[in-house]
């Protein structure tokens, strides 16, 4: 039995596993919609690891919306069933559980250095992929893409080469197949 | 039809197009242009309210006495900001309500203008939507659709925000038309395949029990009409949340009185034990569930709902309905009638002597008194001498509210308006404004405390200048009752500013804002002095004055689950009664 308490709330539930999902949310692109949604998530609490907003298209005036977060199963369908309620929000997608679905995100690196940590540093982006867009004599910015997972990895093995600063896209996701979404 | 007009005037046209007959509001700088095609018409009645907090509650309480929608204007920065504790109070509590606000002239959004304030960065959580209009172009549809939103689906508060140069701009006016828009369509009918599932587990069930809110009535006269036919239907136990009082009649022998914090030991044990738990229009609220893991712990729950987000949201459901309760309950009607299987009878009964054990209990006792007027017999003979008449029940926040829905028989939907979800304290006498506007034939009266009733003293006037005679029954116990409770039984009795110091004559006060006051001190008199209220036909303050001391219960102690409830000492002891560990939370 729980202990007697001075609150008239319920205490708070035990720890759930938490979970991380990727949300695909289509919305009208309007003035204010971007502030709904960060609203949303501030005002009941929940997690924002990464999101990405761009027009799509311009005919239609839609926006989509990608959003990365964590939380217990019944959390994430709380944030899909009232992500949902908002008004100018046509659809949302978790593409987590749809599955079978293709997360990219792009970097820019910049990272400072002379001579053998300079060139270890070229090589190891020539192995990753990444592209050379600026480069000086003690420096360069190399461009990546792929998952999360490749960046993160890409940009600890920088860390010791003079890693100087990153600017990540955050998360774009897409499903894989003729359907759309 | 399309025509030619000023922002100003395409507001008032469209909330006559909307059917609008009452407008509640407070002018400013920023909506003079509105005021002045108010000026110039007579479709739309303007009522000026005191604070623009009393505007909304106004509106609340009109539209949860009419079901149609209440309409309020505001002008810009300081009209907005005193708004707000309205608007979320009706997004709480799921009232459709339209809130205009003044805003700056556009070119001035951004700089701090005088009486400039983030009108629509202020009210997004607070609302179910809202609007910048920034073009004229735009106004009719947003009009239009800030009703439709406030009204469908799960209803709730809408705020469209109006620059002054939008006002005064001329545009091309039209009327209503279909509202087309992808990404908002509420659902109305719910899964047949879900409805089959839930009448197949209500039929075999031992122990069921209808748990019913606000969304009932939210649904109209029809979905309590379903509602009492499948509750007859069925021969189930019913009870219902604060907010759902009326759907169900209090007289009927199949009611259990309200469940949660406050409600009857026998709703609340029949929640607990229930084998199959049909919850409609209800969203697991705190006050309801008591300790979350120990709820209703081996009930089948059914949930009936529009809103998608309240399902699985604080308690995890078997059978998750989304739609409108009138709609869905129609076909539960219809199934129930045509299923093959017939239900339990002899476990029912075991189930209803159960119950009825719990009854005997009467949880709802307390001790009488020919000395002091207890709050609970106050409120029992409000009851008797108005049961019988076309009565409205609004309410403050605190103990007296409590009392109210434990001791008002209500027999009918939408007769019933309380601050629910948000707790407001000066909720109830603008809102009994605003139904005695839509009703003025009717009795209206206000269930008060002496600390709430302060909070919105100054809406007295407003009754007073349209000669709506309100009736505001004070239930005076110089305390802030609740907080008062809550210390007493939780922090050892010190009653930190919770007493009701300096407070007004309230009959003197009455006088001085030309409405009639009452006082009365003594049991005895009681009758008296309900029926002199009742037959005033001009707005009554009347003090009431109780005991100080009394508390409310049951009462499910924090922490605790629905088997655990305290109960008043003047409550029957059985074996069963609260352990001794119980009281020791006390």
């Amino acid at each position: 039995m729980n202990a007697p308490t001075t609150s008239h709330y319920p205490s708070a539930p035990t720890e759930q596993r938490a979970e991380t999902h990727t949300l695909s949310v289509l919305v009208d692109n309007e003035p204010g919609v971007l502030a709904r949604v960060i609203g949303l998530f501030s005002g009941r609490g929940y997690n924002i690891e990464s999101l990405t907003v761009s027009e799509t298209e311009h005919a239609k005036h839609q926006s989509l919306i990608t959003i990365v977060t964590t939380g217990t199963p019944m959390v994430i369908e709380q944030i899909k069933n009232q992500l949902d309620r908002l008004v100018p929000i046509h659809r949302v997608v978790d593409m987590t559980s749809v599955g079978n679905s293709i997360e990219r995100e792009l970097a820019m690196v910049k990272v400072r250095g002379k001579g053998e940590q300079r060139v270890e540093a070229l090589r190891l982006a020539d192995a990753f992929r990444a592209r050379v867009i600026d480069a000086t004599t003690e420096s360069f910015v190399f461009e990546i893409t792929g998952a999360s997972g490749k960046i993160e990895q890409f940009v600890a093995l920088m860390l010791p080469l003079g890693l100087v600063e990153v600017a990540r896209t955050g998360i774009a996701a897409i499903r894989r197949g003729p359907e759309g979404l | 039809m399309t025509k030619e007009m000023t922002g100003a005037e395409m507001v008032i046209q469209a909330l006559a197009d909307q059917g609008v007959q009452h407008l509640f509001g407070y002018p400013g700088g920023a909506v003079l242009p509105i005021y002045d095609a108010l000026f110039h018409q007579e479709k739309v009645r303007h009522v000026l309210v005191r604070h623009e907090q009393g505007a909304v509650h106004m509106a609340e309480g009109y539209a949860r006495s009419t079901g149609k929608v209440g309409c309020v204007l505001v002008t810009s920065g300081p009209g907005a900001t005193n708004a707000v504790t309205g608007l979320t109070d009706a997004l709480m509590d799921s009232i459709p309500v339209v809130c205009i606000t003044g805003q700056v002239p556009t070119h001035l959004i951004g700089n701090d203008a005088f009486q400039e304030a983030d009108t629509v960065g202020i009210t997004r959580p607070c609302t179910k939507h809202n609007y910048l209009v920034k073009r004229i172009e735009d106004l009719p549809r947003v009009l239009h659709e800030a009703f439709h939103i406030a009204a469908s689906g799960r209803p709730g508060p809408v705020v469209v925000d109006i620059p002054k140069d939008v006002q005064f701009a001329k545009g091309t006016y039209s009327k209503p038309k279909e509202f087309a828009h992808t990404g908002y369509k509420p659902r109305m009918k719910g899964d047949l395949e879900k409805i089959k599932h839930a009448i197949s587990l209500m039929a075999h069930a031992k122990k069921p029990l209808f748990y019913t809110g606000g969304g009932v009535i939210n649904s109209g006269k029809a979905a309590s009409d379903l509602l009492r036919e499948l509750v007859k239907l069925s021969g189930f136990p019913i009870t219902s949340t604060l907010m759902g009082l009326g759907a169900y009649a209090a007289a009927d022998p199949q009611w259990l009185g309200m469940l949660g914090m406050h409600g009857t030991l026998e709703a609340n044990m029949a929640m607990h034990d229930c084998d199959v738990m049909v919850c409609i229009g209800a969203r697991f609220d705190d006050r309801i569930t008591g300790r979350l893991d120990a709820f209703s712990p081996n009930s089948k729950k059914i949930h009936i709902d529009i809103d998608p987000s309240s399902i699985n949201k604080n308690v995890k459901v078997d059978v998750p309905i989304v739609g409108d309760c009138a709609h869905v309950l129609e076909d539960m009607v219809r199934l129930w009638r045509t299923q093959a299987h017939q239900p339990d009878k002899t476990a029912q009964k075991v189930w209803w002597a159960q119950i009825d054990k719990w009854r005997a209990r009467k949880s709802l006792a307390y001790r009488p008194s020919n000395e002091v007027i207890k709050p609970q017999y106050a409120i029992q003979r409000l009851y008797e001498l108005t049961k019988d008449r076309d009565v409205y029940i609004t309410t403050e926040v605190g103990q007296h509210q409590m009392w109210a829905a434990q001791f008002y028989g209500f027999q009918e939907p939408n007769r019933w308006m309380t601050s629910g979800g948000l707790g407001t304290m000066g909720y109830g006498l603008p809102a009994s404004v605003g139904v005695q506007l839509a009703h003025p034939k009717s009795l209206v009266i206000d269930i008060a405390g002496e600390a709430s009733v302060q909070m919105t003293m100054q809406e007295l006037s407003t009754a007073v200048q349209y000669r709506l005679p309100i009736k505001v029954f004070i239930l005076n116990n110089k305390y802030m009752g609740m907080v008062r409770q809550w210390q007493e039984l939780l922090h050892g009795g010190r009653y930190s500013e919770s007493y009701s110091e300096a407070l007004p004559d309230f009959v003197k006060l009455a006088e001085a804002m030309h409405a009639v006051g009452i006082r009365c001190e003594k049991p005895g008199d009681l009758d008296h002095a309900i029926k002199e209220m009742i037959n005033v036909d001009r707005p009554v303050l009347f003090d009431c004055v109780v005991d100080p001391a009394e508390n409310c219960f049951p009462m499910i102690p924090s922490g605790r689950a629905h088997n655990e409830m305290l109960l008043g000492d003047a409550a029957e002891k059985l074996e069963d009664a609260i352990t001794e560990e119980g009281k020791m939370l006390v």
